[in-house]
C-alpha cells in the first residue's frame, strides 16, 4: 500500500510527560508498520475539550478549535485532520460542522481568526485515528501485519462515549459498536462478548470535581470487565484510558476491591502484535502493568 | 445582582423561554422538547441531578428563572452525549446543558461552590492564557482550591496516584515551572478577546 498522509492533532495530554505520553508512543509505532505518515499541525493548541464551556461559551471555543484547522488548511487543504483523542476529535469535527451550516457564525469566527492573519473555509474532512485505519486501511490490512499474534487474551473493548456519540464511527451503532472487538480479533486475541459496559460514560472530567460520583461509574466498567473474563480492558480514548486504570487503588479502598486491570490502546494491542518492543509500543506507561502484553513483547 | 443579570430581568421579564432562545448556545431548541424523559433515563448522573434535562426544559418553559439558573444540575454533564443520539425530537441537549451553565456564569448566578464549575474555570483560565493545558499546574490548583490545608490534605489523598503516573513518565513535576505552552499564544489571547467581543456585542443586541 502507499504511504498514506495526514495532519496530525496530538492534543495537550499527548505532550511530553502528560498524561497520554504513552498513547503517542504506540501510535508512532503503529503508523510506522502502516506507513502512515502524521504531519504534526504547527503550533496546535487545546481544544477546550468539553469542560471549556464555563468559561469560553460558544464562539470563543469554536474559535480556538478553528484556529487549528486553519493553520492546518492553510499548509495543505488537501490533507485530512487526524486526531488521536476522543475529545479533541469531537471538539473540532463539531467546530467544522457548526462553522459549515452556520454562515452567520463562520463570518464571526472568521472576524476573530482574522486577528491572527488566518481564515478558515472548512475544507478539510476532521477524522479520528481509528477511522483512518477502519477506513482507509481496513482490517484485512491490519491484519497482514500482525507478527506475534496476541493469542490466548481476553480482551474487554471500551469504547465509552465520545468516539461513539454523537458522531460515531460510521456503520456502528450507538448502543453496540463493534470496531474494537474486530480490532482484537484482528490482532488474534479474542473479544469479551457482550461487555456491558462498552458505552458507559467514564465520568469525563467530573472524574476530578466529582471524583466519587465518577469513581462509581467506573468501579461498574471494570467489573463488568472481571466478570467476562477479560485479562485487561482496550480503549481509544485519552481520557476513559486514564480514568478507568489510575484511580484503581483508590476504587479497592473505597468499595474493598481488588481491582488490578491493564488498560490499554489499540494503538498498543497492534504496536505489540506488530512485533514492536514493549518501550516502543509505550506499554513502560502503564500504571497498572499490561504483564501479558510486555511477555509476548519480550518473545 | 449583576448589571447584566439586571438588564436581562428587565428585558424578559414575561418570558425566560425567550430569554434562553437568544442569549443561550442552541437555546432556540427548547421549544421541541416533548417532554418524553428518554433524556433523563438515559444520564449517567441522572441520580444526582435535582432537575434531570426534561425537568430543566420544562422549568424554562415555566418560567422558573432563578431556579433554573442557580441550579448545580447542568454542572453536573459529563458531555457523554448518550441524551442527544437519543432524543427523539433530536434536541442538541448536551449543548444546551453547557450553554445554560456558561450564560449562568455570566449572569454571575451560577452556584459558586460546585467543584466542577471550579475546575471548569480553572481550565479555561488555563488554556487561554497559555494556548495548551498545564496539567500540573492545573492539578496543583485543582487540589488546593478550597485553601492551604484542605490543599495539602486532598495532594496526599492523590499521591499514590500521581507517583504512579509519575514513574509511567506521564506527569512532569518540572511543569510547574517550565511549560512552553503554544508560541502563539499572543494570537490566541487576540482571537479570544475578539470572539468573546462579538458574542458581547450580539448580546446587548438582542437583550440590551
Ligand atoms: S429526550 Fe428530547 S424530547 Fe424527550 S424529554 Fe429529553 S429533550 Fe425532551
Ligand atoms: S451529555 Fe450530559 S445531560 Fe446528556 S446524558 Fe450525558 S451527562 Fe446527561
Amino acid at each position: 500500500m502507499a504511504k498514506k498522509t495526514y495532519h496530525y492533532y496530538p492534543g495537550c495530554t499527548a505532550e511530553k510527560n502528560a498524561s497520554a505520553s504513552n498513547y503517542e508512543t504506540s501510535v508512532m509505532a503503529m503508523c510506522e508498520v502502516l506507513d502512515i505518515e502524521l504531519k504534526e499541525i504547527p503550533d496546535w493548541n487545546c481544544c477546550g475539550a468539553s469542560i471549556g464551556y464555563a468559561g469560553g461559551g460558544e464562539l470563543p471555543r469554536l474559535a480556538m478549535n478553528a484556529r487549528n484547522l486553519a493553520i492546518a488548511e492553510q499548509e495543505n487543504p488537501e490533507l485530512d485532520v487526524v486526531a488521536t483523542c476522543a475529545a479533541c476529535w469531537l471538539a473540532q469535527r463539531e467546530t467544522k460542522e457548526r462553522l459549515l451550516e452556520d454562515d452567520a457564525l463562520m463570518k464571526e469566527c472568521n472576524e476573530a481568526l482574522a486577528e491572527a492573519g488566518l481564515k478558515y473555509e472548512a475544507k478539510q474532512r476532521v477524522r479520528h485515528m481509528v477511522e483512518v485505519l477502519i477506513e482507509d486501511i481496513g482490517y484485512e490490512e491490519l491484519g497482514k501485519h500482525v507478527k506475534k499474534p496476541l493469542e490466548g487474551l481476553k480482551i474487554a473493548g471500551y469504547v465509552g462515549c465520545q468516539t461513539n456519540r454523537p458522531f460515531g464511527i460510521a456503520g456502528e451503532s450507538f448502543e453496540n459498536p463493534k470496531y474494537l472487538d474486530k480490532m482484537i480479533e484482528t490482532v488474534g486475541a479474542e473479544p469479551v462478548e457482550d461487555y456491558e459496559k462498552k458505552v458507559q460514560c467514564c465520568g469525563g472530567a467530573l472524574a476530578f470535581s466529582e471524583p466519587e460520583k465518577s469513581q462509581a461509574m467506573i468501579k461498574d466498567i471494570i467489573e463488568a470487565a472481571y466478570d467476562g473474563g477479560a485479562d485487561m480492558i482496550v480503549t481509544p480514548c485519552p481520557v476513559c484510558q486514564m480514568n478507568v486504570e489510575v484511580y484503581q487503588e483508590q476504587i479497592n479502598k473505597r468499595y474493598g476491591t481488588k481491582f488490578k486491570m491493564p488498560v490499554v490502546y489499540y494503538s498498543t494491542l497492534l504496536a505489540v502484535a506488530y512485533g514492536k518492543s514493549a518501550k516502543e509500543a509505550g506499554l513502560d506507561g502503564q500504571v497498572i502493568p499490561a504483564t501479558k502484553l510486555e511477555e509476548i513483547a519480550k518473545r | 445582582m449583576s448589571d447584566l443579570n439586571a438588564q436581562m430581568v428587565e428585558k424578559y421579564r414575561n418570558s425566560f423561554l425567550k430569554e434562553v432562545e437568544a442569549n443561550v448556545e442552541e437555546g432556540e431548541w427548547v421549544k421541541m422538547c416533548m417532554q418524553c424523559g428518554v433524556c433523563s433515563g438515559s444520564c449517567p448522573l441522572g441520580p444526582y441531578w435535582e432537575h434531570p434535562p426534561q425537568e430543566i426544559f420544562m422549568m424554562i418553559r415555566a418560567g422558573k428563572r432563578e431556579e433554573v439558573l442557580k441550579s448545580e444540575s447542568m454542572w453536573m454533564c459529563t458531555s457523554c452525549y448518550n441524551c442527544i443520539v437519543r432524543c427523539p425530537r433530536g434536541l442538541p441537549i448536551t449543548h444546551i446543558m453547557h450553554g445554560l451553565a456558561h450564560y449562568a456564569e455570566r449572569l454571575g448566578l451560577a452556584p459558586k461552590q460546585n467543584p466542577t464549575r471550579r475546575f471548569a474555570l480553572m481550565f479555561w483560565d488555563n488554556i487561554a492564557k497559555h494556548g495548551r493545558v498545564n496539567e500540573t499546574v492545573l492539578s496543583i490548583k485543582l487540589y488546593f482550591m478550597d485553601g492551604f490545608s484542605a490543599g495539602i490534605k486532598r495532594a496526599l489523598e492523590m499521591l499514590p496516584v500521581g507517583l504512579g503516573m509519575l514513574k509511567a513518565k506521564r506527569f512532569n513535576p518540572w511543569g510547574l515551572f517550565f511549560h512552553k505552552g503554544c508560541k502563539g499564544k499572543r494570537d490566541i489571547q487576540k482571537i479570544l478577546a475578539k470572539a468573546r467581543e462579538i458574542e458581547l456585542a450580539k448580546a446587548a443586541k438582542f437583550g440590551g
